[in-house]
């Protein structure tokens, strides 16, 4: 059988075995004990040709209803926007999706300046002075937020709204494990974190309050309050997740006093991939630059005083500090960093705030909809574009309908809040028309009970 | 700004200029500006570029132009596993039925791709030897963590509380201890032998009931087979710990051995590096975690299972450590790396593990005439060679990787393992050809020679950059990371 990415020929291998002084290759894995010696074949499956296993791969992508057969008011965290062409031209490059962490900077300009972008339009976006490479998602993102601010602090005790999204705070709850940290959660009222039950929470022990802006039922946490609370106390820090997108037309969180600013460039660029690779952003104070977990890229000159670029404050990380390092993160997410870069530069300053705008309109339309079909749209605050409807009925039966009318519905909040049973969290994004919304409104109205 | 400065895309900006291409309103018009209270409306627009379609293409190609992947040509980076990534993996990735699909779709609308998925945890579970896999780990060093969170759950389910340790090689990855650290335990180093292999006696002598778990590569990353694994594995079980693989370098014996018959109770994979999803620039990656059949129980949930021909997302996992990662793992890379397996199959795969072996056997032979070999025995997919002799006429191993670059490649990792003085570390794959690697044997034997007869010419290397060795000091002292106006 021959395997077209294997290009030793037989008497390519006699000539090197002959250099190496072995009679066959099975002579260099003789030091592997015969007790664990594997002799047998591996169980997979046949090797398969390119035009078979393609048809193949086709099929099994074709099973999957998705966002380009099905109108979709599915968001939660991660959304149907349009992605500019240009991306797709630019991430196939493969002197860019070929490469590795650019440790070379004499060769490796090109990955670190756009890098370097990257943290340049992540710290436009969340008013914050340092954002760094990149982070594997949103969700783990906002966890070595948590863990930083723990470290920092030297405290242990972290508040999390309950708005923040469900699985982002599963997955704190893991990585709290490791430096043994009490999370206490914080209730929400009418759609947005309970201030009382925060400003009662926040005392000398805590390290952060966490909060979503905007949260995940899409309303807009009153940061600027919410800071004032935290900072009533000395050292207690603000972390807040935004969707980049909405920053388009909200004031940016480092302007209210964030400390810390994290979330997901999904929005900007990436497919849904069912739910990865996205692209976590990192974005923070001065003061807290060299805690900063990941590669950061920084501006300097050659010998000939070139200006270039270079990883640099290694000393932060793992494969110079070991067991000391500030994360054990290695690998970022630097491709589609790079798509996130190629979008924002596409979409552009004015574009920005055009598309978050048609967000929020399109969104309030569908509200205004909703409402005139006689469903109970239950939260009555400002949002960005998403928001919550109760539909009397199992949301997951509604969706599994809504399938076979063209439309993937939104998500079902009973999954994470038992309170919410039956409601559904919509999210409209500019890719929607005035049609599909109709449509869509007309159908959940004949649809609930 | 320097002639040979490239400009960044915010000096290519010009105000009034475009490239978006936006929906019109095509809805009655909202006044939000008045809905919004007046201090949560961004004042000052973030200053993203100003620019045309065209000159985004020009921007980025020209970057691309000053960026090197494997593509461009060898890339021996020892431990980094540089093969070459299909192009198939690529168009496949972006089907529609794959890459724009949401991760709370209904289940039964998502069928192909959990199909897809679970056929994958299968081929990984043979791969490996292991009784179960997760895919839910972004990256290797997220993997190694997932993995000793488990451990940690599984100690403290038994009562055993004080198992605070985890004993890691000195010439292991960074991430292995610093995965130590973050998921609460300290590290523990174990020592390397006269022949490059953990020591039993220092490992005899840091074991005892403090012991969580060895963390171990093997291959390790002097590219040599840990032949006494099985006595490790008695050892650490014996004394209540758990054996932890790091698949860094599986690449060197798919077929041949696997980490589950070797008494690993746990491992991950990088399916970035062995099974060619590409390295992206430093990721996405992808770091799925398998485990014994005593661990499942801890895997992190959703696990993918199937149930009567349906494949199911299972939550209800009550021993899980829980989520590590939103959504299930980084689907588009784990894509790619299944639509490789199925293209290797099990003889492919192990035809991999066999050239990269002798590939990298061949090298070492040939360089070893010229460059220090401190451990003279047959290596598996990479092998480690120091600069010792050269660093005794004044030319460092950096100095070589660096006149590397104005031989057209880039050099092999340097500096690593830290157990290694002046330490070159390569690792030409399986998909490079008998040319390629004599073209950079030559190449380093002509280095060699330069180091004799004219080593300025390597100690001010590289000569044919665009730009020249970097301020790094400069850098980290000052540091610049984002544009000012």
């Amino acid at each position: 059988m021959e395997f077209r990415y294997l290009p030793m020929t037989e008497s390519d291998k006699q000539e090197m075995l002959t250099t190496i002084g072995v009679d066959s290759t099975e002579e260099l894995f003789a030091d592997i004990p015969e007790q664990i010696r594997f002799r047998g074949n591996l169980n997979l499956k046949k090797p398969a040709n390119e035009a078979q296993l393609k048809k193949e791969l086709a099929d099994m992508a074709n099973k999957n209803v998705n966002l380009k057969t099905h109108a979709s008011f599915l968001g939660a965290g991660v959304y149907d926007h349009y992605i500019p062409s240009v991306v797709d031209h630019v991430i196939s490059r493969s002197e860019f999706y070929t490469a590795y962490t650019p440790y070379q900077p004499e060769i490796s300009q090109g990955e670190l300046q756009a890098i370097f972008e990257f943290q340049t339009m992540i710290s436009e976006l969340t008013g914050l002075p340092v954002a760094n490479s990149s982070m594997y998602d949103g969700g783990t993102s906002l966890a070595e937020a948590v863990n930083l601010s723990a470290a920092h602090t030297k405290r242990k005790k972290i508040l999390v709204s309950k708005a923040v999204h469900p699985e982002s705070r599963a997955v704190i709850e893991t990585y709290a494990r490791g430096p043994e940290l009490e999370i206490v959660e914080i209730d929400c009222e009418n759609g947005y974190t309970n201030l009382q039950q925060l400003a009662e929470a926040i005392d000398e022990h805590t390290a952060s309050v966490v909060v979503q802006y905007p949260n995940f039922f899409g309303q807009i946490e009153p940061l600027e309050k919410i800071n004032e609370l935290v900072k009533s106390q000395t050292k207690t820090m603000l972390i807040t997740s935004s969707n980049p997108l909405s920053l388009g037309y909200l004031t940016p969180p480092g302007e209210f006093g964030a400390d810390i600013v994290v979330g997901d460039t999904q929005v900007f660029g990436i497919p849904a991939q069912f739910g990865g690779p996205h692209c976590g952003y990192f974005a923070t104070t001065n003061k807290l630059m060299r805690k900063v977990p990941g590669r950061l890229v920084g501006q300097t000159v050659d010998e000939d005083g070139v200006r270039g670029f270079v990883l640099t404050l290694q000393a932060r990380e793992q494969h110079i500090r070991r067991d000391k390092a500030t994360s054990n993160i290695c690998s970022n997410q630097a491709l589609n960093a790079l798509a996130s870069s190629v979008a924002m530069s596409s979409i552009g300053k004015h574009g920005l705030r055009k598309m978050a705008v048609l967000n929020m309109k399109k969104a309030r339309y569908m509200k205004q909809r909703l409402k005139e079909a006689g469903l109970r749209v239950v939260h009555e605050g400002t949002f960005f574009n998403e928001l919550v409807v109760d539909l009397g009925s199992n949301v997951s039966e509604i969706n599994k309908q809504l399938l076979n009318k063209g439309f993937i519905g939104g998500y079902d909040l009973g999954q994470n809040y038992p309170e919410l049973k039956n409601h559904m969290l919509i999210a409209v994004t500019e890719s929607r028309t005035k049609e599909e919304i109709d449509i869509f409104v007309k159908e959940l109205g004949d649809l609930h009970e | 700004m320097n002639n040979k400065d490239f400009p960044l895309m915010f000096e290519r900006s010009k105000e009034g200029r475009t490239s978006y291409s936006l929906p019109e309103l095509d809805i009655p018009d909202f006044d939000l500006d008045t809905e919004i209270e007046s201090n949560y409306i961004r004042t000052t627009p973030a200053d993203l570029p100003e620019v045309s379609e065209l000159d985004i293409m020009r921007h980025y190609t020209g970057l691309s132009n000053r960026n090197y992947g494997v593509d461009s040509g060898f890339y021996p980076l020892g431990s980094c596993t540089m093969k070459y990534n299909p192009k198939m993996n690529e168009d496949v990735a972006r089907f529609d039925g794959f890459s724009h699909i949401h991760p709370y779709q209904e289940t039964e609308s998502v069928q192909g791709a959990m199909e897809m998925m679970y056929d994958l945890q299968s081929s990984l579970k043979e791969i490996t030897g292991m009784h179960e896999v997760s895919l839910q780990s972004a990256a290797g060093a997220h993997g190694e963590w997932t993995a000793l969170m488990m451990i940690r759950a599984f100690h403290e389910a038994n009562g055993d509380m004080n198992r605070t340790n985890v004993i890691v090689p000195d010439s292991a990855h960074g991430t292995n201890p610093a995965s130590a650290t973050v998921a609460g335990f300290k590290a523990i180093t174990v020592k390397t032998n006269e022949n490059g292999l953990v020591d039993l006696d220092d490992l005899k002598r840091v074991v005892d009931e403090k012991t969580a778990a060895l963390m171990l590569t093997n291959p390790n990353t002097l590219g040599l087979f840990e032949t006494e694994i099985i006595e490790m594995a008695e050892i650490i079980h014996e004394a209540g710990g758990k054996l932890y693989y790091d698949g860094a370098n599986l690449n060197a014996i798919m077929g041949y051995a696997r980490p589950g018959d070797m008494g690993f109770d746990a491992v991950h994979l990088n399916l970035h590096k062995t099974f060619t999803g590409p390295h992206g620039g430093g990721g996405p990656g992808s770091g799925p975690v398998g485990v014994s059949e005593e661990l499942a129980a801890y895997l992190p949930k959703p696990l993918l299972t199937k149930k009567e021909e349906k494949y199911v997302f299972d939550y209800d996992r009550p021993s899980s450590i829980g989520r590590v990662k939103p959504y299930y793992g980084n689907f588009g890379i784990n894509l790619r790396a299944y639509t490789y397996i199925r293209t290797m199959g099990a003889e492919g795969l192990k035809k991999a593990s066999e050239y990269a072996v002798l590939n990298a056997n061949y090298m070492m032979r040939k360089l070893q005439k010229e460059y220090d070999l401190p451990y003279d025995q047959h290596c598996k997919h990479e092998f480690v060679l120091s600069g010792k002799r050269q660093k005794k006429l004044g030319v460092r191993t950096l100095d070589i990787a660096k006149r590397l670059l104005d031989y057209g490649y880039h050099p092999p990792t340097i500096y690593f393992p830290l157990n290694v003085e002046e330490a070159m570390m390569v690792e030409p794959t399986e998909t490079e050809s008998k040319e390629t690697l004599d073209a950079f044997i030559d190449s380093m034997l002509a280095i060699a020679k330069e180091v004799e007869d004219n080593p300025e010419i390597v100690q001010e290397a590289p000569h044919n950059t665009i730009v020249n060795r970097m301020d790094e000091t400069l850098a980290a002292r000052k540091p610049v990371l984002r544009y000012q106006k």
